[in-house]
């Protein structure tokens, strides 16, 4: 039996070893890209092949953006990290891995690509959510992930008290109203993917807080007649940017391609493979021509409601921060 | 593991296996209960259970089996194939597939050779020495069963990370143990370091040191004593004990993900890309690499039954 066996694995291991690309990339992201940078990375390897001649493999490392920064802060050696939101970068610069002005060295804050976060519903939606009021009635399960460890989480968090501030008109009752929100969600689960289980594939709650593209994904994959997307009238624009690690790429010579990397997301081809992912293009002529695939919501920013990630993620997230203080009570 | 069996090796079992080391592990230890029922002692014996009681027993068995063994069983290898045998190799036939079963096996290679060499050594001074600390020793080759597997990874976070304490020596030097294949078989090696020694420190007790003590008295060496009559002595035992270790070694799920980084297509073992396929919403992928592991398992399951035999067999010569 074991000689029968042998070559079989043999084979499997020499099938498995022979790509082997002249540069070879590893791009760190967040839980809901995965899908996102399949597509990318297959058109920039085509077109960095076509400009010098080289071939370029990137691989790709997927799970909560919190911990992805935790991964690279204790060595996993990315040279680019696409990440869900600026402060987990900042982190990481924080360790001196890659330059605190990294967020002003690409354009439009880093970010190539913007998303928000909208509803997705049962098909019909028995409940009739339409607005972010709808989320604190009795009786209305909500499904959201951790903001500890998911930065689609803290999204989504923030979101709902951007909304509530900018109606109710006062910090305070922001709180009362996201605090109302937490009483309604059930399970808090890690990554923004593994909320979306929970929802589509466990059939848990009645509402799904989630990312704009995790949403038309979740549809895409399930098929329209079981979901439905909603989408608030208000909502944050979320800005996941994109970096690369200045230490890692400086060691392993890879900073020339990992910086046309990120700027191939600048152009044309780029920002349509963002559109075509449901990712909201930068680009106005895409954005042009993506139009009807994205609602029209009314977004604010994080510098707007919050003052930026640094002081957003202190004040609501730190160890005894106010989100500890709803979700206990 | 059958009754009869239990049942046919006589009492010799009961006082051959010192009770004081068999703790945790799945070894032969079961078969001390079923053989201190023997017919004759004054305990009630299962056997002279009324019928309709022996019925409720055996039933309420098999159904628990069939709901927790059976039934998911069936279930990985039905989603696994629920698009067809073509759709099922195609899966496994993917690059990440291929590069995820490779990385697997080489990790269980290494981790096996090492707790070998580790456990038969550890078994060895155990059970054929007198020294101060044995205990001590003892309780640390379980340390492993009793620490959370994600624990043990995040051990090995604090001592090879960037941040931890041999990180910075490490990247220094161009060293990548953490999230590459070192810090994987690393991480595995500890979770299954008890096997080998926890299967074969019972049973060379149990032999003890007459016929090493001949052997020396003959003339052998140390060495020689070691290969003509321990080794061949322990042979069943020590296979049994690799077989359980390269099992776990393949299907260790939590220490494995605090240290893997997780890389597609290079540091993913297969336990790993099941949850990533999964999350992909790559169902069939998801139960087609689950359906490997679960056939690992069911080899396991026959090999372990025969090695089994073959102990019962090794230790007592002159069975009934």
């Amino acid at each position: 039996m074991i000689r029968r066996i042998l070559p079989l694995v043999a084979g499997l291991l020499w099938a498995s070893s022979v790509f082997a690309a002249d540069v070879s990339l590893l791009n760190v992201s967040y839980d809901p890209t995965r899908e996102l940078y399949v597509d990318f990375n297959k058109a920039f390897a085509a077109a960095y092949q076509k400009d010098t001649g080289k071939s370029v493999e990137i691989k790709q490392s997927h799970g909560g953006s919190g911990s992805q920064a935790r991964s690279v802060i204790d060595g996993l050696q990315a040279d680019i990290v696409t990440l869900a939101l600026a402060y987990d970068i900042d982190a990481i610069a924080g360790k001196g891995l890659l330059a605190a002005d990294w967020q002003k060295r690409l354009p439009l804050n880093a970010s190539p690509y913007t998303s928000t976060i909208v509803f997705l519903v049962r098909k019909g939606n028995p409940k009739g959510i339409k607005d972010w009021d709808d989320l604190i009635k009795p009786g209305v399960a909500v499904i959201t992930p951790n903001p500890k460890t998911s930065g689609g989480a803290r999204w989504n968090y923030l979101a709902a008290w951007g909304y509530a501030q900018k109606k109710f008109g006062s910090a305070d009752k922001a709180k009362k109203f996201v605090g109302d929100l937490y009483q309604n969600v059930p399970v808090l689960d890690t990554g923004a993917r593994g909320s979306t289980v929970t929802f589509v594939e466990r059939g848990v709650g009645d509402v799904l807080l989630a990312w704009e593209n995790e949403a038309f994904l979740a549809l895409r994959e399930f098929g329209a007649d079981k979901f439905e997307i909603v989408a608030p009238p208000q909502s944050i624009l979320a800005e996941p940017p994109v970096a690369v690690v200045d230490s890692v790429a400086d060691k392993k010579g890879t900073r020339a391609v990992a910086e046309a990397y990120l700027k191939y997301w600048y152009t044309k081809e780029g920002q349509e493979i963002a559109a075509r992912n449901s990712y909201r293009p930068r680009d106005a002529e895409i954005a042009k021509e993506y139009e009807k695939s994205f609602a029209k919501v009314e977004l604010f920013t994080i510098d707007d409601v919050f003052g930026g990630w640094t002081k957003a993620q202190k004040e609501h997230f730190a160890e005894g921060g106010i989100f500890d203080q709803i979700y206990k009570n | 593991m059958s009754m009869q069996t239990g049942l046919a090796t006589s009492t010799t079992q009961l006082r051959t296996y010192a009770p004081a080391t068999d703790v945790s592990v799945a070894a032969p230890a079961p078969r001390l209960e079923i053989a201190r029922a023997e017919p004759g002692t004054a305990q009630r014996n299962l056997r002279t259970e009324p019928g309709p009681i022996r019925f409720i027993i055996i039933a309420l068995a098999i159904a628990f089996l069939s709901v927790f063994v059976v039934l998911p069983l069936v279930v990985v290898f039905a989603s696994a194939l629920s698009k067809g045998v073509v759709a099922y190799v195609a899966a496994l036939a993917e690059p990440e597939a291929l590069a995820a079963i490779k990385l697997t096996l080489l990790i269980a290679a290494i981790s096996v050779t090492l707790n070998l060499v580790f456990g038969v050594v550890a078994a060895w001074a155990i059970s054929k020495f007198e020294f101060t600390g044995k205990t001590f020793l003892i309780t640390l080759i379980d340390l492993p069963f009793s620490v959370s597997p994600v624990i043990s990874g995040l051990v090995f976070v604090l001592l090879f990370g960037a941040q931890g304490y041999f990180g910075p020596w490490l990247q220094a030097h161009n060293v990548h143990v953490l999230f590459a294949v070192p810090g994987i078989a690393l991480a595995t090696i500890f979770v299954t370091f008890p096997f080998v020694a926890r299967a074969l420190i019972p049973l060379m007790q149990e032999q003890g040191t007459q016929e090493e003590e001949a052997a020396i008295s003959l003339g052998a060496s140390g060495l020689q004593t070691f290969f003509r009559v321990t080794l061949p002595n322990i042979k069943w035992g020590l296979l049994y004990g690799v077989l359980l270790c390269n099992a776990r070694a393949m299907g260790e799920f939590g220490a494995v993900s605090v240290v893997s980084g997780h890389i597609r297509g290079e540091t993913n073992t297969m336990p790993l890309l099941v949850e990533i396929l999964y999350n992909e919403y790559q169902f069939v992928a998801s139960f087609a690499i689950a359906s490997l592991l679960a056939m690992l398992a069911l080899i396991t399951l026959v090999a372990k039954t025969v090695l089994e035999r073959r102990l019962d067999e090794a230790e007592v010569p002159d069975g009934d």
